[in-house]
């Protein structure tokens, strides 16, 4: 077919496919909708979920403590008010980028490897936004008042200020969120009409059949969904975009020392697609093994992702060196000052784990052999991860504890409740990707679908 | 003539996009037009081979667009400029440029709900029972691996036993009746 890429031709090394050859619309159909319908539950599944429970367990008791308590029990102060919370904040909005840029941006550039990566993508940015949505949520202290943050027409004739990014953080986050959501629904309706069809026990029909909405796969309908998921696609791009630049408004706009800088927005997207590729990879790298999904998430995707990592990590590292130019560059004495610290200051180990984990570490991408090694990519995107938490808390609480006069610098240390907030949003996230893989199908059925009809010509 | 009362249609069965792509053009060029082709995916071509019109979705999306962006806009002014004044260190109370990201992003959300809902909207959804489903064949098949096509009885020139017989010349797998309930 015409689609045949130039550079696979006999000389250059083989490609591997993006589908493994041999599959028919109803292997793959069975294949994937067994993993909810059939498949019994495994033992690791079990114990998984149990974990992950715990941990959503230490969530909640974290969060009623604080509610009982108050954000003191924080290490939170005066001049450090962020913290933890906006550390974990930034961290987690930035790792659901990786799932729209998946499913939007390469779905406009018809890049055909997204097919069997976007649902589960999808649902990770869904649960990173969750657990995100609720760090600034509890940090305000009184999460029962935070609806003051919506203009809604209140007996005290208060409105919002809309000239704060702060209240421009919550229309980001709360549209980035319903969109997610309904670009992640659309896409499933017609995979829930297949379980739907499917399905043998009489709840799980009555449950997939609503949520189907009785579709039925007509042309009209197909030409309709089409047009409507192409729009979504081209509105989450900007939308994505626009997510983190809002995000590091939070910091660039004020006039902290590190914070106030024009190079943060375009970083701040980068290293949100380079946190949430990792992401990608340290859960498609267990699920593919878990329920046998080689055939559909193949070397080809690993590599690519790691591909993209490697990308976007020299972007960071551009920006890393931006930040640093610029400090040199322009004499401001605070800014240089803050640069010192960053170097010897007392979290200048930090800033060293930081150019680690996120500068050095990823150079050894460049090698074929690091990017077709399963294990070696695994733990690279947890050390990326690692490195990205990090560079939020360097932003964070090395500006914050070397502000302008001396008599307004601080220290930082995190309690025992950052930590356990911070693990119990690890726990909901990985638990709600636990439910999601035996309840929905994890990989798209209908674009799969597609897939085999594109491939098979190409066979032929 | 009895049959049209309830006869939902006849439906014929296929096993490749190929197949339903030349069936949608035969059965239209021989002059039928209550007519529907179903897949297990979005089939590339068959818009054309059915003569499907342009569809209202990327209008209705702007127009959600607009009134989000629009309305957005002039409720930042509203709020900001009529009913809640503040002077922030003597700033304009129309301070535009300050209200672009929240406009953009309620530009964005209300593009995206009017194409989500407009989608289901034109195509009546949700609609939990549909007369296809009555066909055994159709109910297991239609959204896995195989591929539909029906002619409605409200067809001017449908007729049960001829378009029975035309759909089984399409090289149909399958043909039956469609009962309606």
């Amino acid at each position: 077919m015409s689609t045949r890429p130039p550079y696979n031709t006999a000389d250059a090394r083989p490609v591997s496919p993006i589908l493994e050859p041999g599959h028919t619309y109803a292997s793959v159909t069975d294949k994937i909708s067994a993993i909810v319908l059939t498949r019994p539950t495994s033992l690791g599944w079990v114990a998984g979920f149990a974990l992950t429970f715990t941990l959503v367990m230490v969530l909640t008791v974290s969060v009623a403590w604080l509610v009982a308590k108050g954000v003191g029990i924080w290490g939170i102060n005066i001049p450090v008010g962020w913290g933890f919370a906006i550390v974990n904040f930034v961290w987690w909005i930035g790792i659901g980028h990786a799932g729209t840029l998946i499913s939007a941006i390469l779905f406009l550039l018809n890049q055909q490897w997204r097919t069997s990566i976007n649902r589960f993508a999808e649902a990770m940015t869904l649960f990173a936004v969750a657990c995100a949505g609720l760090f600034p949520l509890i940090h305000t202290g009184r999460p029962w008042m935070a609806y003051y943050m919506f203009p809604y027409p209140s007996t005290m004739y208060l409105w919002p200020q809309f000239r704060s990014p702060l209240i421009w953080d919550v229309f980001a986050v709360s549209t980035y969120g319903t969109v997610s959501l309904l670009f992640w629904g659309v896409g499933l309706i017609p995979d829930l009409a297949t379980l739907r069809d499917r399905a043998v026990t009489k709840p799980k029909q009555i449950i997939y059949g609503m949520l189907a909405m009785g579709w039925r796969g007509s042309a009209r309908h197909w030409h309709r969904y089409q047009s409507a998921y192409l729009l979504l696609a081209g509105l989450a791009t900007p939308l994505v975009l626009s997510v983190h630049t809002v995000v590091s408004f939070d910091f660039s706009i004020a006039i902290v020392p590190g914070w106030h800088t024009t190079i943060f927005p375009p970083y701040f997207v980068a290293g949100a697609i380079y946190s949430g590729f990792a992401m990608v990879l340290t859960i498609a790298i267990p699920l593919r093994k878990a329920y046998d999904l080689e055939d559909f998430i193949t070397m080809r995707h690993l590599e690519n992702m790691a591909k993209v990592m490697l990308a976007t990590g020299l972007i960071v590292a551009y920006g890393y060196y931006f930040e640093w130019f610029m400090s040199v560059y322009s004499g401001n004495k605070f800014d240089l000052y803050l640069t010192k610290m960053r170097f010897h200051g007392p979290y200048s180990h930090f800033y060293y784990a930081l150019i680690l984990c996120n500068i050095l570490t990823p150079q050894l991408l460049w090698f074929r052999k690091v990017r077709t090694n399963i294990p070696a990519l695994f733990i690279m995107s947890l050390i990326i991860n690692t490195g990205m938490w990090l560079e939020r808390f360097v932003i964070v609480v090395i500006s914050l504890t070397r502000d302008f006069m001396p008599s307004a610098w601080g220290r930082y240390s995190a309690t025992f409740w950052d930590y356990a907030t911070f693990v119990g949003t690890l726990g909901l996230f990985t638990m709600l990707l636990f439910l999601f893989v035996r309840v929905l199908p994890a990989i798209s059925i209908a674009e799969m679908r597609e897939l085999v009809r594109h491939t098979s010509g190409e066979h032929e | 003539m009895d049959h049209r009362s309830h006869t939902y249609g006849v439906v014929a069965e296929f096993e490749t996009a190929e197949q339903l792509i030349q069936a949608a053009e035969r059965t239209r060029l021989a002059g039928y037009h209550a007519f529907e082709a179903y897949a297990p995916f979005p089939v590339e071509g068959l818009a054309e081979a059915m003569a499907l019109k342009r569809n209202a979705v990327p209008l209705i999306t702007l127009i959600g667009g607009l009134l989000g962006g629009l309305g957005g806009f002039f409720f930042q002014y509203w709020v900001s400029v009529i009913a809640y004044p503040l002077n922030i260190g003597g700033r304009p109370y129309n301070s535009w440029p300050a209200f672009i990201p929240v406009t953009f992003e309620l530009t964005v959300l209300g593009a995206s709900l009017s194409a989500v809902f407009g989608m289901l909207a034109l195509n009546g959804l949700p609609r939990p029972h549909h007369p296809l489903f009555n066909v055994d064949r159709f109910a297991k098949h239609a959204t896995s691996d195989r591929f539909f096509l029906c002619i409605e009885s409200s067809d001017p020139k449908f007729s049960l036993s001829d378009s029975l017989r035309f759909l089984k010349s399409l090289n149909a797998v399958n043909v039956s009746e469609v009962e309606d309930d």
